[in-house]
């Protein structure tokens, strides 16, 4: 992975061009360097910068020596910003008049407004376990970076994603009670129990995902987007995250298997088993369910209908029905949403790993085609299952998303190319499956409220 | 102690960036613009681990320069180059570097505002200090490389 912008010699002296001055550089007789403000008539097309010799102070021209551009824009109480400076470095003549020549012979620099900072940093990543591994060795004793442990479990677990089991879980034992069914034990595991399945996923996906190369692959992450990256950052040593993401399957099938003892059925089984398979598969071969680009899918059943039906199926001892599914529909494409808009700005790195996800597969066009056909699907589905009476009228509340719905579909498009300018619609994104979910959970609390207060009222269409 | 001369003191105090110069196993200067800070005995500047090539070079070679140039990041016209010995201080690269925290904050007040965000992008903050001890000043009064700078020597102090 490059490090360092290297550039052209030619390409360092246009930038050169675009400071007011330049700092020469060279290394005197003693071994120290020495800096000079110089002011020098710079022509890329001849490879030439031509300035007047500082006085008092030899130059060499039997060795290198640099010219540097440095820009940094003073942001007064904050600090800065406009962050970019040069390199170029070649053999100095004299040129009579008191002036020398520098000849360029090779450049590098940095220009945040090319490479954004956090771009740079990741790409730089490399040079920091270098520098760690080298720590280790003279010190004889592992020496890492490190983070707090609560900063590392949230960074490890990405716990905050959560959200997109609770929703689903706690939206299916909803309305598990508003049909009569409800076990305050077997709904806390169910919560727990889904819980680890997420966290299970989360961490084997960074398993599985650095064994094949996606996550190193990839230079622009998000806080979004790109896995967690502590085993690229050294924080977490891939064998303990390969340990953590087992300890999480187990917790989560010990969970699974005390629910099958406790409400025991056929349905749950199921439920439990296809769950099982599609959250190892997403990321873990042989399925590999995400580089064939069946991960908005995958994430849509698994944070769909299996957790609110499998949410559901607990309480009411494996009796299924219509309901659970449709409402779990919306959240379901919601969901894959977040995935969908979270792998754009990786598709690069996807496409270098071999990781076939939509966005690397399909031009922008189709891929925000596809997020408003999408969303369309999304809420067509909550009014038509409101108009035939399978949902509650209160579900519409759900409709009042429509607006960040369509705040992410604006942004997509100006932000396609730029990972950290999409941050703030992911972070949309993220915020419309979490609401959508929440209102619908509004919904059939309104729905339980209405039961206790007013028996009659009919809050199902044709009811 | 090593004193320096008084105007060079105030440019260390307000140079937003100063250009670090380090030399190569080649004996090439490489030149990285980095925000001086300065405790009235030493100058010193930070790497993160990220950007940590500088560091090696050091190590391998302790001669650097530090110039103050940016009349943009100083609001002044004069100009330095600071010849010196630096160190790498990199005992505790999580921490360690923390103790300049109070300087660097008076310069980027918004540093620590990102250290608490450090889980954003923890390598950034795992940093080792670079402490410069002066060796030689030139200093331009006026900015202009058209007239020789005036040179103080810090050896037979810093001895």
């Amino acid at each position: 992975m490059r490090t360092t912008p290297e550039i052209d010699a030619r390409t360092g002296l246009e930038k050169l061009t675009t400071y007011p001055f330049q700092v020469l550089t060279w290394v005197d007789p003693n071994g120290y360097p020495v800096s000079v403000a110089v002011e020098a008539e710079i022509d890329p097309a001849t490879g030439h910068a031509s300035f007047a010799a500082p006085a008092g102070l030899d130059v060499p021209t039997d060795r290198d020596v640099s010219l540097t551009g440095s820009h940094i824009h003073p942001q007064p109480g904050y600090g800065y910003d406009e962050r970019r400076h040069v390199t170029v470095w070649g053999h100095a003549a004299t040129e009579g008049l008191g002036r020398l020549r520098l000849t360029a012979e090779q450049a590098w620099g940095w220009d945040e407004s090319e490479v954004p900072f956090f771009e740079y940093s990741e790409r730089s990543s490399g040079q920091s376990r270098k520098y760690f591994d080298a720590l280790s060795r003279e010190r004889g004793t592992p020496v890492r970076p490190k983070l707090s442990l609560g900063w590392l479990t949230l960074r490890t677990t990405r716990l905050p994603f959560l959200t997109a089991t609770i929703v689903p879980v706690v939206l299916g034992i909803l309305i598990a009670v508003t049909h009569g069914a409800f076990d305050l034990l077997t709904a806390l595991l169910t919560v727990i129990g889904a819980s680890f399945v997420q966290l299970a996923i989360n961490v084997s996906n960074d398993v599985f995902d650095t064994a094949q190369g996606a996550d190193d692959a990839n230079v622009t992450p998000t806080k979004f987007s790109g896995g967690s990256r502590v085993i690229q950052y050294g924080l977490v040593t891939f064998r303990q995250m390969a340990t953590l993401a087992f300890g999480f399957f187990a917790a989560a099938a010990v969970i699974g298997l005390v629910l099958l003892v406790l409400r025991g059925s056929q349905a749950l089984l199921v439920i439990g088993v296809v769950g099982f398979v599609v959250g190892l598969g997403y990321t873990a071969p042989p399925l590999k369910l995400v580089y064939r680009g069946l991960g908005e899918i995958a994430v849509a059943v698994g944070f769909g209908p299996l957790m609110l039906l499998g949410a559901y199926v607990v309480q009411t001892r494996g009796a299924l029905a219509w309901e659970p599914f449709v409402a779990s529909i919306p959240i379901a494409l919601l969901i894959a949403l977040v995935l969908y808009v979270n792998e754009i700005p990786d598709r690069r790195g996807d496409a270098r790993a071999g990781k076939r996800t939509l966005p690397v597969r399909f031009s922008q066009e189709a891929i925000v085609g596809g997020y408003r056909l999408a969303t369309l699907v999304a809420y067509g589905v909550l009014m038509i299952g409101v108009v035939t009476g399978l949902l509650p009228i209160p579900a519409l509340l759900m409709l009042l998303t429509v607006p960040l719905a369509l705040q992410v579909e604006r942004g997509l498009r100006p932000n396609y190319d730029n990972p950290y300018g999409l941050m703030a619609v992911m972070n949309v994104n993220i915020r419309l499956h979490l609401f959508a979910g929440l209102l619908l959970v509004v919904a059939y609390v309104l729905v339980l409220a209405a039961h206790a207060v007013a028996p009659g009222l009919p809050l199902f269409i044709g009811r | 102690m090593v004193t320096l001369p008084e105007p060079v003191e105030r440019l260390l105090e307000t140079a937003l960036v100063g250009e670090l110069t380090v030399v190569s196993a080649s004996g090439r200067p490489i030149t990285y613009p980095l925000i001086p800070l300065y405790d009235g005995r030493h100058i010193y500047l930070t790497s993160s681990t990220l950007f940590s090539r500088k560091l090696e070079h050091i190590n391998a070679n302790p001669r650097v320069s530090l110039s103050i140039t940016d009349p943009v990041a100083t609001g002044r016209s004069d100009r330095a180059t600071i010849q010196g010995d630096a160190r790498v201080i990199d005992e505790d690269p999580h921490g360690g570097w923390e103790r300049l925290l109070p300087i660097w904050e008076r310069k980027e007040p918004s540093i620590v505002y990102f250290l608490k965000q450090r889980v954003a992008l923890p390598l950034f903050f795992e940093r080792a200090l670079i402490e410069i001890t002066p060796r030689r000043v030139l200093y331009w009064a006026d900015g202009s490389a058209a007239a020789s700078p005036t040179v103080t020597s810090l050896e037979s102090e810093a001895a």
